[in-house]
């Protein structure tokens, strides 16, 4: 039992935190929130020479083959930085599933080109109408002679319009909910068919409705056994999970130590505000939410791979729910006791807040983790 | 960074837990599994049989005829012990007077005191609130005054725990009423036994007598048992409740009464369908499996980080809160799983072998019937040891600084 980060990890933190110090600051973020790409080729480029975006890849396709606790170590200043960048949709879900195919050609070279920040593809899995459900699968794929045919709508893919290449999930068979039949393609966002709605999200990210309609894709883009993709794409949501949650613990680290510079530093009825116990206190409670929350980032980073699926998923579940409740204890209190500048657009606070509202949005809210927790505890 | 146990201290959990099954008798761990009163030789039997195994001081380095556990250590003796179902023990001597004698003691007093503290021969009890100084201790006005070769003291302690049972009492006492608060303060072992010491119970709201009154009236104490210097006794006692936090989040003991909890909540119905199968009573239940999950991980970082320096930031005062919390909401959904029959209230069935009429089927649930007196007493979680609110004033002072 230790919870010390190694000395590789340590410094992938350290290099990163730099890099985006220096890189990204606040008035960079806000422009690039405002281009109309909603993403920074330059600052992709960056990440990439300093590694970052192979650190999931495997070494065989050029990658730094590194796992969830270095990813841990890196995400929370990504959080902190409120990087736009699709490093958790690219550089660690689509690797992610992308290496349980990477046997495989396509998966393979993709990979490599991922690795370098030449290529970025997302996974394209969830539907409007699934909620958080990961076998709620209705977008089709019809096989005709050596081609798949795809029909459907994905729902709020984050990163959509910056990726070359889609990870689409399609039936093959069953029905909505079964777990078998869901097979997964390799699709280019140009392909003919391939529809997006591209809009900003509540944390200023960029992401999208995808329409299929008779898109057609050669039957060698498929990945692994037809019908057989699912654990896949479940086991890279949740490596997702385990390094969102990562992201949303250095946002909260950020959003209590600004709270406690402002109030040590606010003035009003001739003292500073932090003087005042009502404010104490609250800060207290915030600090116990984060410790907490970090705690559960720790447990999300060493179960997030585990073999047991039960397991695995009792664990994210857990952390997932303590996670959520916990960034929207620190962001809601983090603007109030910021008062009237805690509304503004003009201070990053609202902006940490309203990431911590996104990450509390996505793999699954508090009240649907702590369901399945309950589901998975009862035996 | 890894969550598993190295294989040294999983071969000292096996240890420990071989040696609960062997020692740990069955009418005693029955009482605690099912939150039944414990008496006094209960708790002194049990501090025997550690004491036998050389664990009578379990805290306690080994110059002192402790086991020299490290805290890791510690941690997984607690942890078994309460899963097991062990009395939890009464910290005043072990945890609190022991490591006083051990730092400002003088040698006699340690070869006085400590041995009969690790035999479970003398029982110990705690001197500090006052009726006017309860979270503002150092306010606290029972005085001693030199004469000859004792002090004289006269004042009243209040909050006193099990002070019934007690051989002795360490008091904070105050020597100098013109110095500043902090600075005439001293720090005394009284025999309870010594003319002029009266023992009032003050019976909680869970009909229990846990806690006394302890009145002082010229009561004489041979200096010999002055701890330390005159006046000096605040270091003392901050040393002391420093000393207090160990197992301050008391993770093993809320795993034990969560595992009563689902139980229970299986045992109990509701619209034909285990109660534990409701959605809202299982997203309660879920609440407070994850938060006490995240604690049992926070008080694991605090235990990897103290194996390179001890805690010196709001870590202690995060885990009694959270833990306080936590234990305090398994409590109260213990009482409310049982729904109405919580509401029969009979002090008598906080004991073992109570039934409520011999040869006939008891009126609800046996485990029903103390859960009301259970809620009621771990109110006292957050007020005692430091309110909550104090350590929340701990965790802003040592964070804004202001």
């Amino acid at each position: 039992m230790n919870f010390e980060f190694s000395d590789e990890q340590r410094q992938l933190h350290e290099v990163v935190e730099r890099y985006l110090g220096e890189q990204y600051r606040f008035d960079r973020y806000q422009a690039i929130k405002r281009s109309a790409a909603g993403w920074d080729p330059e600052v992709w480029r960056g990440l990439a020479e300093l590694g970052v975006l192979a650190i999931t890849v495997p070494t065989e396709q050029g990658g730094l083959g590194f796992g969830p606790l270095e990813t841990l170590a890196m995400m929370g200043d990504c959080g902190r930085s409120l990087l736009l960048e699709p490093v958790l949709a690219s550089a660690v879900i689509a690797t992610a599933a992308l290496r349980a195919f990477a046997n495989e050609a396509p998966a393979a070279e993709l990979l490599t080109a991922m690795a370098t920040g030449e290529k970025i593809a997302v996974l394209a899995h969830f539907e409007s109408g699934a909620r958080f459900e990961s076998q709620w699968v209705t977008t089709r794929a019809r096989k005709a002679g050596e081609r798949y045919r795809l029909d459907g709508h994905k729902g709020v893919v984050m990163h959509a319009g910056a990726a070359e290449t889609l990870l689409v999930s399609a039936r093959t068979a069953g029905e909505a909910g079964d777990a078998q039949g869901v097979s997964l393609f390799l699709v280019p966002r140009a392909a003919s068919g391939v529809t997006l709605d591209i809009y900003p999200t509540v944390d200023g990210q960029r992401a999208a409705d995808v329409y299929l309609k008779g898109v057609e894709v050669p039957v060698a883009s498929r990945l692994g056994p037809e019908g057989g993709a699912l654990a896949a794409v479940e086991a890279a949501l949740d490596i997702g999970l385990a390094a969102l949650c990562a992201d949303a613990v250095g946002v909260m680290q950020a959003l209590v130590d600004a709270t406690i510079e402002y109030v040590r530093m606010r003035q009003q009825f001739g003292q500073p505000i932090g003087r005042f116990q009502a404010l104490q206190h609250r800060i207290a409670d915030m600090l116990i939410h984060l410790e907490q929350a970090r705690s559960m980032s720790y447990l999300a980073a060493l179960r997030c791979t585990a073999e047991n699926v039960a397991e695995r998923r009792r664990a994210l579940s857990a952390a997932k729910a303590v996670i959520g409740q916990a960034g929207r204890f620190v962001g809601q209190q983090a603007v109030q006791l910021h008062g009237g500048m805690g509304m503004t657009d003009e201070l990053v606070v609202s902006h940490w807040f309203k990431r911590l509202t996104g990450a509390q949005l996505m793999f699954g809210d508090s009240d649907t983790h702590l369901q399945r927790y309950a589901a998975l505890s009862r035996a | 960074m890894r969550l598993e146990f190295t294989d040294e201290e999983q071969a000292f959990r096996d240890e420990v837990r071989s040696f609960l099954r062997q020692k740990l008798a069955p009418a005693i761990s029955e009482k605690v599994l099912n939150g039944y009163e414990l008496g006094r030789e209960d708790i002194l039997n049990w501090q025997r049989r550690l004491h036998e195994r050389g664990w009578g001081g379990m805290s306690w380095p080994k110059e002192f005829g402790g086991p020299g556990w490290n805290s890791v250590q510690q941690y997984i003796f607690d942890e078994e012990s309460a899963l097991a179902g062990a009395p939890r023990l009464i910290p005043f001597g072990i945890k609190m007077v022991a490591p006083v004698i051990m730092t400002f003691g003088s040698v006699a007093q340690q070869q006085r005191f400590l041995p009969k503290i690790s035999a479970g021969e003398e029982w110990w009890c705690q001197g500090y609130s006052e009726p006017g100084a309860g979270s503002d201790l150092a306010s606290l006005k029972t005085r001693a005054v030199l004469d000859g070769d004792a002090y004289v003291v006269n004042g009243q302690k209040t909050w006193n725990t099990l002070g019934q049972y007690a051989d002795w009492i360490f008091c904070l006492v105050r020597t100098d009423s013109n110095a500043k608060q902090q600075s005439g303060i001293t720090f005394l072992l009284i025999d309870m036994k010594s003319p002029g010491i009266t023992v009032r119970p003050i019976t909680l709201l869970d009909g229990g007598h846990e806690v006394n009154e302890v009145w002082f009236e010229n009561v004489r104490v041979p200096v010999e048992n002055r701890v330390g210097e005159e006046n000096r006794g605040w270091t003392y006692a901050k040393f002391l409740l420093g000393h207090e936090r160990t197992n301050i989040a008391g993770i093993g003991g809320a795993k034990r009464e969560l595992a009563r909890l689902k139980r229970i909540a299986s045992e109990e119905r509701w619209q034909g369908r285990p109660l534990i199968e409701d959605p809202l009573f299982a997203a309660q239940i879920a609440q407070v499996e994850v938060d006490l999950w995240a604690l049992e991980i926070t008080n694991l970082r605090v235990l990897s980080a103290e194996r390179r320096s001890p805690a010196a930031g709001p870590e202690a005062s995060i885990l009694k809160i959270k833990g306080t919390e936590i234990q305090q909401a398994i409590s109260e959904l213990m009482m409310r799983a049982v729904g109405p029959y919580a509401l029969p209230f009979r002090r008598e069935a906080m004991e073992a072998g109570w039934q409520f009429d011999p040869g006939r089927e008891s009126p609800g649930p046996r485990y029903a019937a103390t859960l009301a007196a259970a809620y009621f007493n771990q109110r006292k979680l957050s007020i005692f040891g430091g309110t909550n609110e104090i350590q929340k004033n701990i965790i802003s002072k040592m964070i804004i600084g202001l």
